[in-house]
């Protein structure tokens, strides 16, 4: 590991009151003839971070980001980069770069002259530009391949000269658009972990639009995830996972069990929600949950135990079912149980000792038991 | 179908254009080199000799021992044709600019348009060829006489107070071939821009490349095939054209299609005016050809 992880960690400036955003959406509005693509929208990206716009396709992520770019006027709001509003800036004169998602590498150009393009815009001299063309084939590690068209590369270096070119002038931000859609899954896992390390060495703001979770969790310090124009909510990953203001975020990212109930108490920081017969639900208060009524609990597959043996408080956060299903994965173990309520559990479980004889089976009875601090309390 | 029918099947296709292109361009283009090579005589048909198959071998051999270069040798020696082959080209490559110059807005707005109306269009530009040709040439006359609508109109808004005198110049003729062949030159075009990704002017911009350079610098390298296909579209059969300059061209305007004319039917003098033929065809194929294999070559690489 490199030792400026540790700097990484206590990145926050998003907690940092005094912390000033780089990039801030006010009030945002973007509208094609009927459709908003972008609804009233306000976001804050720091300095050096690396944002990431999660969403499926439709939700706006795009929008937003080709307006940052410039390529779309905002129908309101505003858009500010580094205390600087950029309504009448035109494209050519923002500073900054993106990546695009079909790359728009100019196919009559060698890879030298597409990623020095942008150099010879500003009216850099020739050895300067060539300076730093050997310098980005160097990053983006294409030197022998300087003098070849884009169609003689395959994807994956076609990918680097797009990323080498949006990164040769410098720019403040570096926007990409799903900058790993096209590549295979073991080049795009490789590929994540190099924009990280790049985005670390050049000290960039880095903003990303994708809609692979996996993509945004591992590269992202925040992710925005969007639905129908509007931002649902802004945190890191962790937060998005453990922590999900919504429904809609709980569903969107990863696998998660749902249990709808009602608020039968709240008070001594744990609210209790009975969601059947055989199942009350004790969970630990936070800030998304309702003190009353209708209210829903959310627990991911991994935090959900599952046992032959009778819990110590049956009832309270445990409940039997009956195995539905098995999905042996090698590293873990995926059951679906079926409770008596006719609801279907999903709990995992990491295969950490080898298990072979006497494995929990098929149509077996069990208990699913989960602990307080295991799930969270989501309005309805 | 088994293998073997499978593949005559595939070769026959394949041979359908070279037979095609041996019925109706090398057959016809012998038989007019061989008249180029022979001599004008009061006849039917009107040149010597003509070969029989009734002369059997020997009279064969004879027949060939007559064919002489003699025509192409006449063409050298009268100015009037080099000058109408210079001429011809001379018109038919301004013409063919100005039909670049008015053809490639055309086809930018057309393949920047919303593409629900794009199918509009393009039957907008193909529509002229719903009236005969002829028809719409001879339509120019109007419009460009002396007291024609050009004129009248010009007058009308008090432009101009004497007629301009445009029917009857090489202006005409410009005018004339750049309406009647736009369409060859905005069809091609149109194909290469449409299908150009829109993401690359983006990037360019993005780049810092301002909108009229990054059209210099992206878009208008990446048309040069239409630009290119466009061209020769509409400057080959330019330079051999008849129609346009004789209706509309005057007694000083030169073009070859019409020596070619004056030649055949005037003077009856069919094996010059084969040789004519001959002649434009070299001038237009072999520099045609030889760019044609450069760009393949360039494109193999």
């Amino acid at each position: 590991m490199k030792s400026l992880g540790s700097i990484r960690r206590s990145f926050a400036p998003w907690n940092d009151s005094s912390a000033k955003p780089y990039i801030s959406f006010k009030n945002v509005t973007k509208r094609f003839g009927d459709f908003t693509a972008v609804d009233d929208l306000s976001l804050d990206i720091y300095n050096r971070e690396f944002f990431a716009l999660l969403g499926a396709s439709g939700c706006g992520k795009s929008t937003l980001l080709r307006m940052l770019a410039g390529f779309e006027t905002p129908t309101s709001g505003q858009i500010i980069l580094d205390g600087q509003d950029l309504s009448q800036t035109p494209p050519y004169r923002r500073p900054v770069n993106m990546m695009f998602q079909s790359y728009a590498l100019f196919p009559h150009m060698t890879v030298e002259k597409n990623i020095g393009f942008g150099l010879k815009q500003d009216g850099m001299p020739k050895d300067q530009i060539a300076y730093r063309v050997a310098q980005m084939l160097k990053l983006v590690k294409l030197e022998k391949f300087a003098s070849r068209k884009p169609h003689q590369l395959s994807g994956g270096q076609r990918q680097r000269v797009a990323l080498a070119r949006s990164l040769a002038k410098q720019p403040k931000v570096l926007l990409l658009d799903e900058p790993l859609g096209a590549l295979d899954k073991k080049l795009r896992e490789e590929t994540q972990f190099e924009l990280m390390d790049l985005q670390q060495d050049l000290g960039l703001t880095f903003v990303v639009v994708t809609h692979d979770q996996e993509e945004a969790m591992t590269m992202a310090d925040r992710i925005a995830v969007m639905s129908a124009g509007k931002v649902v909510q802004v945190a890191t990953p962790a937060e998005i996972y453990e922590a999900p203001n919504s429904r809609f975020v709980a569903d969107f990212i990863g696998d998660v069990n749902i249990f709808d109930g009602n608020v039968v108490s709240s008070e001594g920081g744990k609210t209790q929600i009975a969601v059947s017969e055989d199942l009350t639900i004790v969970a630990e208060q936070n800030g998304s949950g309702p003190a009353s009524g209708a209210a829903a609990f959310a627990i991911r597959p991994e935090k959900v135990r599952i046992a032959r043996e009778a819990p110590a408080n049956p009832g309270f956060n445990a409940v039997k079912g009956e195995i539905w299903d098995i999905g042996y994965l090698g590293d873990m173990t995926i059951y679906i149980v079926k409770l008596a309520s006719g609801q279907t559990v999903r709990a995992s479980r990491l295969n950490a000792s080898r298990e072979l004889e006497n494995p929990i089976g098929y149509d077996e009875e069990v208990w699913v038991s989960f602990d307080d601090n295991a799930g969270v309390v989501l309005k309805d | 179908m088994t293998k073997l029918s499978n593949a005559l099947f595939n070769r026959l296709v394949i041979a359908i254009p070279y037979i095609w292109l041996i019925i109706f361009f090398m057959v016809p283009f012998f038989i007019v080199l061989r008249i180029s090579f022979s001599q004008t005589a009061i006849a039917m048909p009107p040149y010597l000799p003509v070969f029989s198959l009734s002369d059997g071998w020997q009279g064969f051999w004879d027949n060939i021992g007559q064919l002489s270069f003699d025509n192409y040798i006449w063409l050298t020696e009268d100015a009037l044709y080099i000058n109408a082959y210079i001429s011809s080209l001379t018109i038919a490559f301004i013409s063919t600019c100005l039909t670049l110059l008015i053809g490639y807005p055309i086809a930018y707005g057309m393949a920047r348009a919303p593409t629900s109306i794009r199918p509009t269009l393009l039957m907008l530009v193909i529509l002229p060829f719903w009236t005969s040709f002829l028809i719409r040439v001879y339509a120019w006359i109007a419009i460009l006489k002396p007291e024609g609508f050009l004129n009248q109109f010009l007058q009308a808004i008090g432009i101009i107070d004497d007629p301009l005198i445009i029917l009857n110049t090489n202006i005409a003729v410009y005018i004339g071939i750049v309406y009647s062949y736009l369409p060859f030159m905005v069809l091609p075009l149109y194909s290469t821009l449409e299908k150009m990704d829109e993401s690359l002017i983006e990037a360019a911009g993005d780049l810092g490349c301002p909108p009229l350079k990054a059209f210099w610098t992206i878009t208008f390298p990446l048309s040069l095939p239409g630009v290119i296909a466009g061209f020769l579209l509409v400057f080959i059969p330019t330079v051999g054209e008849f129609v346009i300059p004789d209706l509309l061209g005057g007694s000083s305007t030169l073009m070859i299609g019409k020596t070619l004319w004056t030649e055949f039917n005037a003077n009856r003098d069919w094996p010059v005016s084969a040789a004519v033929a001959i002649i434009l065809l070299l001038v237009l194929v072999i520099p045609i050809a030889i760019f044609q294999n450069a760009q393949a070559k360039a494109a193999q690489q």
